[in-house]
């Protein structure tokens, strides 16, 4: 009796529910939209309005006051710089990724069948869903100054090259972990699986016939590359140069553990929240990747880069 | 002509890509069962078993692996109520809005992480909120719906519509095509979608440090290891078994996916 009256009671209210569509949907949108809503948005507002109060020097307490002062601070030579260098780094490993993804991408979806599709799905996504602190632990044993790669140069005979290298200025260093040099392939090998799908999504959807046209109509493999192949790619390319480029801006564990004493966007939010106590100034600096960030989409959705995603 | 042969070049190419990929990771097993202590000398002096034992007995790892199993389950739990609920509204109707909740759903994982990190530090600063597990809870779970989201979306798109239909018009209620037909056709998309999430939350140090205060997860432990070396030979062993564990759920999700055309763990 009770089960046939719950199961009444259940009854109704799908059938008040298929009556009115709208008002399952607001049922089902009001809570994840409350939670990013009042959690994410929320926070992201917080965000703003700190960047827009200042810190007093003399006191250290933060001034609730609305001012662009801290807005200002961005642009002295000492933080310029650092903005500037997140951006040069980001935009280096964007351009390696590129390049090293696209050869796996394109015999992932042009030549890999059966078994190898297998083995190519799990070889690209077991690097990019492994641990990233392992990553990064695996640089600092392999860049090591007694490490894997000192060994190998060494039984090659080929040290002075190395040594060579790091004397340079800028990229150079005492080893390859306090390089910049080491920050960039760290960066590389972290973020560069991201690249590799969008563009497999890309360039799976070009014929295998357009491109045998090409060659057919006297186009050299090159001139089929730079006519064919890479316009149709492109998209893909920017949308995985998204991912790239954001987390590398962002980032500010790689640059601490493998990297000079040179501060990048994310170390300069961190520190400043935490040792100097900060917050605006923190705030104000990550205000600059929503912003770089915003731009980029923006010329991303011109080029279509979105339907590769 | 021969399109169905690879040219050499591209072939060492992407054999080279990938090699690049696993090598570093492959290291990280070599030096687990090194006898070195000090230094990441290469080629290890000798082999041993012995830091695996010196591991079982660290209280702190214990510490850390339980916090960060429990963020992630609990994370994992709202991220596929969340991500569900949003993508049923997003994919069975259309309606005004419906790009900005996919935009808003993304946004956590579009940004850098050390912007939402920041941006919760800020709102729990402004708001007087104290750090505690649930804090971290907090950040996890709203990085964590969007791959729930991204799995549920793509299943509910290929479960047709008028098999959901066909079961009202046999006589069944909402709620009982909820469970004997909608369900089971979700099922594997949501144990993907939610293997996935704990993975994302079990490994998440930039927004963590933001949120976490005193506690340590244990991509924290790590990462104090890495910036403050204390017993080398520990977090090797540590950083094998995190290797291990975070390859378990993508091996999973292939497992469950393969035969479909649908390519789960694509926007980490």
């Amino acid at each position: 009796m009770i089960a046939a009256r719950s199961e009444s009671i259940g009854t109704r209210l799908s059938d008040m529910l298929w009556r009115r569509p709208a008002v399952l949907l607001v049922l089902l949108l009001l809570p994840p939209v409350l939670w990013l809503g009042i959690i994410y948005l929320g926070s992201l507002f917080a965000l703003l309005l700190q960047s827009f109060f200042s810190i007093d020097h003399f006191t250290g307490l933060i001034n609730y006051r609305f001012t662009l002062s801290t807005y200002a601070e961005l642009f002295t030579p000492a933080n310029f710089d650092i903005i500037l260098r997140t951006v040069t780094m980001a935009a280096c490993c964007t351009l390696a990724s590129a390049v090293i993804a696209f050869p796996i991408a394109y015999y992932a979806a042009r030549y890999a069948r059966g078994k190898w599709r297998a083995v190519f799905y799990l070889g690209i996504m077991m690097p990019l869903w492994s641990s990233y602190l392992v990553k990064i632990y695996a640089w600092k044993l392999i860049l090591a100054k007694e490490g894997i790669l000192t060994w190998a140069l060494e039984g090659l005979r080929l040290n002075w090259l190395l040594e060579a290298y790091l004397s340079l200025p800028v990229v150079g260093g005492n080893s390859l972990s306090v390089s910049t040099t080491g920050t960039f392939i760290v960066f590389v090998y972290v973020w560069m699986p991201f690249m590799i799908l969008p563009i497999q999504a890309a360039l799976e959807r070009v014929p295998g016939s357009m491109l045998e046209a090409s060659g057919d109509l006297g186009a050299r493999p090159a001139q089929t590359f730079r006519h064919v192949l890479f316009p149709l790619a492109l998209p893909g390319i920017v949308a995985g140069s998204i991912f790239t480029f954001s987390l590398t801006l962002g980032d500010y564990i790689i640059p601490q553990i493998i990297g000079t004493s040179r501060l990048f966007i994310g170390q300069a939010v961190y520190q400043h929240q935490g040792i100097a106590g900060n917050i605006p100034l923190a705030a104000a600096f990550a205000v600059v990747p929503i912003v770089i960030m915003g731009l980029y989409l923006w010329g991303a959705k011109r080029m279509g880069a979105f339907d590769a995603l | 002509m021969h399109s169905d042969r690879a040219p050499l070049t591209l072939k060492l190419a992407a054999a080279g890509g990938l090699l690049f990929l696993h090598l570093p990771i492959l290291l990280i097993f070599v030096y687990a069962f090194t006898t070195e202590e000090k230094s990441f000398a290469w080629p290890p002096p000798g082999l041993t078993l012995k830091w695996f034992a010196v591991t079982w007995h660290r209280p702190d790892v214990w510490e850390a692996l339980a916090l960060s199993v429990r963020v992630a389950a609990i994370s994992t739990v709202l991220a596929l109520i969340l991500g569900t609920l949003c993508a049923a509204a997003v994919s069975r109707t259309r309606f005004f809005g419906r790009e900005t909740i996919s935009l808003l759903v993304i946004l956590p994982i579009a940004l850098p992480g050390v912007v939402t990190g920041i941006a919760l530090r800020s709102a729990f600063s402004l708001a007087d909120v104290p750090f505690s597990t649930w804090t971290i809870v907090l950040g996890h779970a709203t990085f964590c719906v969007v791959i729930v989201y991204n799995n549920a979306v793509a299943r509910f798109r290929r479960t047709s519509g008028s098999l959901i239909e066909a079961s009202m018009d046999l006589g069944a209620n909402m709620f009982q095509t909820l469970r004997h037909v909608i369900m089971p056709n979700m099922a594997t998309a949501l144990v993907v979608g939610g293997m996935l999430a704990f993975a994302l939350s079990f490994d998440e140090v930039i927004v963590t440090t933001f949120t976490a205060g005193q506690q340590q997860t244990l991509p924290i432990w790590m990462l104090e290891e890495l910036v403050r070396p204390r017993e080398r030979p520990v977090t090797n062993v540590v950083a094998m078994v995190v290797a291990l564990v975070t390859m378990l759920p993508i091996l999973g999700a292939y497992y469950l996916t393969r035969g479909t055309d649908q390519v789960a763990g694509q926007g980490k």
